[in-house]
């Protein structure tokens, strides 16, 4: 995947985003401390916040550019987003979540609801309703729900902050597995540095809305003066 | 009960449900753009929706008058294209109890789109929805409860309109006279006994309206 991110002013409460980044990578990482704009730089990519100013431009696809007044809404993006809580519509059961979004595939294709909840491993919850399942269940199924829509880019915002210790784990088998299986390049919030660099190839560094470090996860957790957060 | 209050009681049914099912599309869809973020004139619509709560409710029922009376814009438009006459009508009733009970159905049901998180709307248009489909797919259906209630008491605002609907419909027996009105003229004619048999059954439809209405709000915010 290559991402541009140029000319981004996005305003927020105590300060700006600012960013001008040229992304290359599978699964690239941000990292950052609580409220240093990482969860509005995923809302700006899926359309759903307006910037000043941003040029936004992926795999050769313009989704939005300020100067030019060239803008894909949000259905046009074609961008899979697996928000911090999930957000299931707790009025359908999983099944009605999983297709709400999902585009034709046959029963064989990688992209069917079938194959798709096997890989998840939800396949027992199809009838169930949201409200009946566990937390992590929830994130498999909203990630579930992202990936039926066939998208071009997965967003994945702390998919795994509320799980505990062994449901993490398996979370990241699980991660791993869809992301060998359907190749779809993902950018992956997240505190953890063990997550980052269990899945992800290339990683930045927000602080205060800002760029700060960029580079291979691996390479920045072990630099001396990088900041972790969430390690005990 | 006398034939005639029989058929004060369901011409005010009658009326009282014709009047929530029309002031329902419109103020449901009203209700969803107020609890929208700010759009232009949204303070103006805003104001104009609750006008019939807080001005006297003769006040609103002469500005019917004028609106619809055969030389008011609304009137004369009807009459000259149409033919249909609406004052002293039961279009007229239906009219009344329907600008006066809107704002209820509006305001009860903004605050049930409202609480809709907005963050579901969002992810349905990152899945591929418009917002025609969102409406109806994820707000509609999440609000529904509180839009209900919201129906429940604009129609028993309805059945106890007094004031609008004498302005504008008059009080004429086998016309257009609803239990409010006929209460009225009851104990002005001191037929105590006939008001008291009518105010028995108003209590009692207000009462279940009201009711069911408490009922599916307590349910929502249960299930939260």
């Amino acid at each position: 995947m290559k991402l541009s991110l140029k000319n981004i002013h996005l305003p927020l409460r105590r300060f700006p985003l600012d960013l001008d980044a040229e992304l290359e990578g599978q699964v690239i990482a941000i990292f950052g401390p609580n409220g240093s704009g990482k969860t509005s730089l995923l809302d700006l990519i899926a359309g759903l916040r307006k910037p000043r100013s941003a040029f936004i431009q992926l795999d050769g696809l313009v989704l939005l550019d300020t100067q030019g007044a060239r803008s894909l809404s949000p259905q046009q993006r074609g961008i899979g987003y697996v928000p911090q809580d999930g957000a299931l519509f707790p009025h359908l059961s999983v099944l009605g979540n999983l297709t709400y979004g999902s585009k034709r595939a046959n029963g064989s294709s990688i992209f069917s609801v079938e194959h798709v909840a096997d890989v998840l491993e939800i396949s027992h919850l199809l009838n169930c309703g949201v409200g009946t399942i566990s937390g992590g269940e929830k994130q498999r199924v909203a990630l579930a729900r992202a990936l039926l829509s066939q998208p071009r880019l997965l967003l994945l915002d702390e998919p795994l902050a509320s799980l505990d210790e062994n449901l993490k784990t398996k979370g990241l088998d699980l991660l791993r597995r869809v992301r060998a299986e359907y190749s779809i390049p993902m950018l992956y919030v997240s505190h953890s540095p063990e997550e980052i660099t269990a899945i992800c190839d290339q990683m930045i560094f927000l602080e205060y809305g800002k760029l700060v470090r960029r580079g291979h996860p691996r390479d920045l957790f072990t630099a001396r003066n990088m900041p972790v957060f969430g390690l005990k | 009960m006398e034939h005639d209050n029989w058929q004060i009681i369901y011409f005010t049914l009658g009326v009282s449900i014709l009047s929530t099912a029309l002031i329902l599309p419109g103020g449901v869809f009203l209700a969803w753009l107020l609890a929208r973020p700010r759009w232009m004139g949204k303070s103006l619509v805003e104001t104009l929706v609750a006008l019939p709560l807080v001005l006297p409710p003769v006040a609103t029922g002469l500005i019917l008058l004028k609106l619809f009376g055969r030389r008011g814009i609304l009137g004369s438009f009807l009459e000259k294209n149409l033919g249909i006459d609406i004052v002293f009508t039961w279009r007229a009733v239906v009219i009344a109890l329907g600008v006066m009970s809107f704002p209820l159905l509006v305001r009860t049901s903004r605050v049930a789109f409202e609480e809709v998180n907005p963050r579901l709307e969002e992810i349905a248009r990152t899945l591929g929805a418009g917002e025609t489909r969102i409406f109806f797919t994820v707000a509609l259906p999440l609000a529904a409860r509180g839009i209900i209630a919201g129906t429940l008491l604009a129609f028993a605002r309805a059945l106890g309109e007094f004031g609008a609907t004498i302005m504008v419909a008059g009080n004429i027996p086998g016309k257009t006279s609803t239990i409010a009105l006929s209460i009225y003229q009851y104990v002005q004619l001191s037929q105590d006994s006939a008001a008291f048999k009518l105010l028995g059954v108003s209590v009692l439809m207000a009462f279940a309206a009201v009711w069911i209405s408490e009922f599916v709000l307590r349910k929502r915010s249960a299930s939260r």
